[in-house]
């Protein structure tokens, strides 16, 4: 028998209303799972936030927070634990990679993305991007048998004879694993992934831009000196920003090679002691003495709060800069 | 009659497809020449092949020569920077660069170091006049150009290039992105122009190129079918494909 052709229809309305029904289960499912999975992350941090506060707290109670940050004498064994040696030494590597880094790398991204032919840019940019994915106890290693001895050997000496009279360049650490291999070391680290974001932040500018600039004479150069660079300004300033926090959170590689001497450097070529190492070095050890687990997660978190703080003033530079590209 | 520009066998590739093929162009000197032709028919590669743009499209091969003046513009040794300011370009979209409405004028004039010791106001009042803006700009000069509406920028744009004083001025379908009050002005600047520059203007409106154009050249698929004076072409042209795009019926 041959159905009406209204029967047809009604059939047809009823099976559609019955699909639409279930596609809108599944899209509720759908939103609540992924908003679950999101938010996991997000209650993550806090929950490490949370713990390391509670384990840091015995001694924040005890000892003043000025006297923690601003002390550099670090005697556990005698309830000493000042964090001034350790925050100096993250310090000093940090900038240093970071001023033999950030231009670099800046450069280097806009050589590839201005100047660069296809083929070229085929070519490096894969190289470059690996860099990144060398293990950071490969850069250590590489910085112990080639960084350390060239600064002890080369670099150290000729440093102190050209400049006599600069204490950043005197030291009376003669061995090589010092401030300035853990610099070296680091900024070969963090030049990628500087590269990349900056590489990326030059290539969301149009090209009608360029072309702008191009069309009434303008050289290469002029083109990203007065056009481009003024247009990603803020977003190169991101990427230097998060090229720091990665820096001065990268454990590994420098604990290998800086030495690892808990006192205020003075020069390039003392030994330093960065947070990083400190926690990863001691934690787990030596935990009878008294406030000295406390003491390890308050510089963790202390380590925590400050590479937090660089990635917050990284995305507003980033906003900034985006809100102004959209405008 | 003079041509300013003349392009001898013309042939350019991007990748493995050729846009043009072949292409043998008079540009005559003090007119408006109005290249036609459907979308995707070459028209934009055959003007940017005219200032050294398509050095800039990854994977382009051009042969052939372009002759400015009787300079190939192709030929070694050519200062490319040079050809970009004797010859502007109005593009499709107006980009005004990161700076003031001022600093946007000067641009050409900094970037070439021309009259860097003279004071530029009055040369920049001048250029805006000539683009018709000044009377919109003249409070606000040192505001970032981003402020200006997109008709004020395809205007400073114009200023931008005036400033140097080219010999030619192409605009590749300079209005097609206005509202139709400021396509008008654009319209209406072209139209004075032409008494001091060679201009070329790519365009898909046949009104406006009848409005326009003193001279056309008609493309179709990467290929030149009939150039001339444009009563000529218009009134009575002489190709089959010609006479259809006119009517309507291909394009």
């Amino acid at each position: 028998m041959v159905k009406s052709p209204e029967k047809v229809e009604d059939d047809h309305a009823r099976e559609a209303g019955k699909v639409l029904a279930s596609r809108q289960r599944a899209e509720r499912r759908a939103s609540f799972e992924f908003r679950a999975l999101s938010t996991l992350p997000a209650a993550l941090f806090v929950v490490i936030l949370i713990v390391l506060l509670v384990r840091a707290w015995p001694i924040l109670q005890q000892k003043s927070l000025v006297g923690l940050l601003l002390g550099d004498v670090w005697r556990p064994s005698e309830g000493q634990f000042g964090f001034l040696p350790f925050i100096a030494g993250s310090l000093w590597v940090t900038v240093l990679a970071m001023i033999f880094a950030a231009p670099v790398s800046i450069l280097c991204a806009i050589f590839l993305s201005e100047y660069a032919r296809p083929t070229t840019k085929a070519l490096i940019k894969p190289l470059i991007d690996i860099l990144a994915a060398i293990p950071s106890v490969v850069y250590g290693l590489w910085g112990v048998l080639v960084i350390v001895p060239w600064v002890q050997q080369s670099v150290g000496p000729a440093l102190g004879r050209w400049f006599p009279f600069l204490p950043l360049f005197n030291s009376s650490n003669p061995t090589g694993y010092s401030i300035l291999s853990g610099a070296l070391v680091l900024a070969v680290m963090v030049v990628p992934f500087i590269i990349a974001i900056s590489y990326e932040v030059m290539r969301t500018v149009p090209r009608g831009y360029h072309e702008a600039s191009l069309a009434v004479g303008a050289t290469r150069w002029q083109t990203v000196r007065y056009v481009v660079f003024p247009r990603v300004a803020g977003g190169l300033i991101a990427g230097v920003v998060l090229g720091t926090s990665r820096a001065f959170g990268e454990t590994m590689a420098v604990l290998m090679v800086v030495g690892n001497n808990p006192i205020i450097p003075h020069s390039i070529f003392d030994a330093a002691y960065p947070l990083t190492a400190l926690i990863a070095n001691n934690y787990g050890e030596m935990m009878s003495i008294p406030l000295y687990d406390s003491a390890l997660l308050a510089s963790a978190l202390l380590l925590m709060l400050i590479v937090l703080l660089f990635n917050v003033f990284a995305a507003l530079a980033l906003r900034r800069a985006t809100a102004r590209e959209q405008a | 009659m003079e041509n300013h520009i003349q392009i001898r066998n013309l042939k350019v590739r991007i990748g493995s497809t050729e846009i043009i093929k072949n292409a043998d162009i008079n540009i005559p000197d003090g007119q408006v020449t109005a290249i036609l032709g459907p979308s995707g028919c070459g028209k934009t590669t055959l003007l940017r092949s005219m200032n050294r743009f398509l050095d800039l499209t990854e994977n382009s091969r051009v042969e052939g020569e372009v002759f400015l003046d009787g300079q190939n513009i192709y030929a070694p040794g050519v200062d490319v920077t040079e050809i970009r300011r004797r010859i502007g370009l109005l593009a499709q979209r107006p980009y005004s660069l990161p700076m003031s409405i001022y600093e946007n004028v000067a641009y050409g004039l900094r970037i070439h170091r021309v009259n860097q010791s003279k004071n530029l106001k009055p040369i920049i009042r001048h250029y805006l006049e000539l683009a018709g803006l000044w009377d919109e700009v003249k409070s606000r000069l040192s505001d970032p150009a981003s402020a200006l509406s997109i008709g004020q920028q395809q205007r400073l744009c114009l200023a931008r290039g005036l400033a140097l004083e080219p010999e030619v001025i192409l605009a590749d379908e300079p209005t097609s992105a206005l509202d139709p009050i400021s396509a008008q002005h654009i319209e209406g600047k072209l139209q004075e122009l032409k008494e001091k520059y060679t201009i070329v203007l790519v365009t898909h409106t046949l009104r406006q190129a009848r409005r326009l154009a003193d001279h056309v050249v008609f493309m179709y698929l990467g290929e030149v079918v009939e150039q001339g004076p444009a009563r000529e072409v218009f009134d009575n042209p002489q190709m089959e494909r010609t006479k259809a795009y006119l009517q309507g019926s291909i394009g």
